[in-house]
């Protein structure tokens, strides 16, 4: 994996640390970024989604070549129908579960930090500039920004969940259980919750297999792929390049100390490159599929 | 000639002097004790005796002589049964002496049978070879045979029930005719063969299973074109009813049959859904396919079926949903105004009850045929689809700017540092 790498081409500009690090603060070893339920979680998350795609692919495009081979691969319409619903329990209990621990870190913990700067995956005033920064950076105009914790792609990726859930989970359990639905809804609902729930996990699907691939692991830095969701763990050396605010900020704030822990163990980086190529591989495929039956 | 007549199987048989030879007709007597042969005929015309004579299947044919053989299979045939004389059917040999030219006339059938060949002078056989000197054209002895007629209640007969679609098929079958002829059906034998029909006739040997003739009939068949004939569009649910009598009581209350009698000749009849020599069992994969036939005329109906999940899982093969059939109907069915009709407002929430447990009224009002295309008649569905549509673009249209640009400064920034040198391949 490439990890030296000058973010901007004139070494004047500010991708150097402006403010000299803490003289304490290690510049090797290992930060937890994710903790384990929520790679746990995530695992989760991987495993129904590919599924819920999967599995709703052939209802996608019916009539492209490879539909019913699929179909029928995945053992036929009560199979595929089952194991669809299965995921999509699964992730529901994902989300739920993360609501949970949300609403405990919030009310319990009392870590308002959640809601608002540097920690929080709210979207701020700070995230237009970068987003805004990032394409100067991409044309060579200006300085890669200095992102901290979660960056603006990680912010409408995470977001972008909440809006499966809300209009992909929905629109899912009304076609899921219609006659309970037509007791208060008029039987049209269920047109547009088809087309609903059709358009929106295609664009899902897409977006997670190329942009989240691409932003996440394919791109020329990461490739071929970031180990960090699996274990959890990311180089102090990397982090302050990839995070150089949020390294600065660990360190001035004194919580580098706190946050460093174990390199992540063989076994761990085994599973993540086993379980990340799977289903890259799959996704890649299903994003294939989904384009050559758009494009036909 | 002094006959008189009798009917057999609706043509007149020519009984001499008045007697009524019914009772031989089966048992076969010895016609040598028969008196007297009439006696216009027999003072010069060749007798059966003198005819068979040569005609004998005894003959030593061994020294190349090429007179055809005849006598066994006219003793068994219903001619030879009512001892018919030879120059009743060749009329040119009669007040003639032997031996006789090789080529003789064409026997004249309708002395006889009347009824028979005015109906066969109907027929697109009688048509072809009317219209043509070298129509290959069935003619009476090539489905009845010459010498060798049977009654076609006898098993061995060319035209008896499971005999028939073997008769048919020596022209029908036949490559070679079927392009000389411009046959525009073609090899029907074959089809008909597998149907449900072809399979219980020849496999199961059912006496109730059709034959060629049970639709098309048998001396007057006609062009489907010509409305008089059983298998024109307009006549197909009486022949198809002639047996399925129950379902043309049925079908006669449909809008299908109601359109064919205005005269609308698209208006579906038995054998668009069935097809006439395919016709198949209906089991879950026919019913299916049907949907396809369904189409051909409903082609805006089919377009918005297929957009539909019904549509999408049926595409795919499963028959777990519904098409047209379970919830129209099938040989009764009815316009929506109807309120009878199965997708009637009164009675679509039962046919969805069928399949959806619980259905309701409001269940019901979901459009099964919804066209996310059409503004003026799905217009929520319509501006949901297009909303859905522009962000979908918009998504990608961003991000895949977004991702481009940062592929090509990943990549020019990666030379860039390996051409330098700083990148450590070993981490």
């Amino acid at each position: 994996m490439m990890t030296s790498k000058e973010g901007a081409p004139n070494p004047s500009k500010p991708e150097a640390p402006t403010a000299g690090p803490a003289p304490r603060a290690p510049s090797t070893g290992f930060v937890l970024r994710f903790h384990r339920y929520d790679r746990m979680l995530h695992g989760f998350l991987m495993a129904s989604f590919l599924t819920l795609a999967l599995t709703g692919m052939p209802l996608l495009f019916p009539e492209a070549p490879w539909a019913r081979t699929l179909a029928n691969l995945l053992g036929g319409y009560r199979v595929t129908g089952v194991l669809h619903r299965i995921a999509a329990v699964t992730l529901m209990s994902v989300f739920l579960t993360h609501l949970f621990r949300l609403g405990h870190r919030l009310f319990v913990r009392k870590d308002f930090g959640l809601l608002w700067g540097p920690r929080s995956l709210v979207p701020q005033p700070v995230d237009l500039i970068q987003l805004l920064q990032h394409f100067r950076w991409f044309v060579g105009l200006g300085p890669r920004p200095r992102f901290d914790r979660y960056s603006y792609w990680e912010k409408f990726d995470y977001w972008s969940v909440f809006w499966g859930m809300a209009i992909i989970g929905t629109s899912g359990l009304m076609l899921w259980f219609p006659a309970f639905f037509a007791r208060f809804l008029p039987g049209w609902i269920f047109n547009i919750a088809l087309v609903i729930h059709g358009e929106e996990a295609l664009m899902a699907m897409v977006f997670i297999f190329t942009v989240h691939f691409f932003n996440g692991h394919l791109r020329p830095d990461k490739f071929p792929m970031d180990l960090v969701i699996f274990t959890g763990r990311v180089s102090v050396e990397e982090l302050k390049h990839e995070r150089p605010a949020e390294y600065e900020r660990l360190v001035t704030e004194d919580g580098l100390a706190k946050a460093m822990t174990s390199p992540p163990s063989p076994g761990l980086v085994t599973m993540g490159r086993l379980v990340g190529s799977i289903a890259v591989c799959i996704g890649l495929t299903i994003a294939g599929l989904a384009i050559y039956a758009l494009l036909r | 000639m002094a006959l008189s007549t009798m009917e057999i199987d609706g043509s007149k048989i020519p009984t001499r002097l008045g007697i009524i030879w019914v009772p031989f007709l089966l048992s076969a007597p010895a016609w040598a004790e028969v008196p007297a042969e009439p006696a216009a005929a027999a003072a010069t015309s060749p007798s059966n005796e003198e005819c068979l004579g040569c005609h004998s299947n005894e003959l030593d044919r061994s020294k190349g002589r090429k007179i055809p053989p005849i006598s066994e299979a006219f003793a068994e045939s219903v001619h030879g049964q009512i001892n018919l004389a030879c120059v009743d059917c060749h009329v040119d040999l009669q007040g003639k002496d032997l031996p006789h030219a090789d080529k003789l006339a064409k026997p004249v059938c309708s002395a006889c049978h009347e009824d028979a060949v005015k109906a066969y002078d109907q027929s697109v056989h009688a048509l072809s070879r009317r219209e043509s000197g070298d129509s290959l054209a069935a003619w009476c002895s090539d489905c009845h045979g010459a010498h060798d007629i049977r009654s076609s209640k006898d098993p061995q007969s060319k035209t008896y029930h499971f005999n028939l679609q073997a008769t048919c098929s020596r022209c029908h079958a036949d490559e070679a005719i079927i392009a000389k002829a411009h046959i525009e059906a073609g090899n029907v034998p074959a089809h008909f063969q597998d149907s449900i029909h072809g399979r219980a006739l020849n496999k199961s040997g059912l006496v109730v299973a059709p034959n060629c003739a049970t639709c098309h009939g048998n001396h007057d068949i006609r062009r489907a074109s010509d409305d008089k004939s059983r298998v024109n569009r307009y006549n197909i649910p009486k022949t198809c009813g002639s047996c399925h009598e129950g379902i043309l009581a049925i079908y006669e209350t449909s809008v299908h049959a109601a359109a064919l009698r205005e005269g609308n000749p698209r208006a579906a009849v038995c054998i668009d859904c069935h097809t006439a020599h395919d016709t198949q069992v209906v089991d879950a994969a026919w019913k299916m396919d049907l949907v396809k036939e369904c189409g051909t005329c409903h082609k805006e109906s089919m377009r918005t079926f297929r957009d539909t999940f019904h549509g999408k899982v049926s595409t795919l093969g499963f028959s777990r949903a519904a098409t047209c059939a379970d919830c129209h109907g099938t040989h009764a069915i009815l316009p929506k105004k109807d309120p009878q009709s199965l997708v009637s407002d009164q009675r679509r929430a039962q046919t969805c009850g069928k399949c959806h447990q619980g259905a309701s009224e409001k269940f019901s009002r979901y459009d099964p045929h919804a066209d996310a295309n059409s503004r003026e008649h799905n217009p929520v569905l319509y501006f949901i689809t297009l909303a859905m549509k522009l962000l979908l673009i918009s998504v990608f249209a961003f991000f895949g700017l977004h991702t481009i640009l940062w592929l090509g400064r990943s990549l020019v920034l990666v030379r860039k540092l390996r051409a330098e040198g700083k990148i450590d391949d070993d981490k």
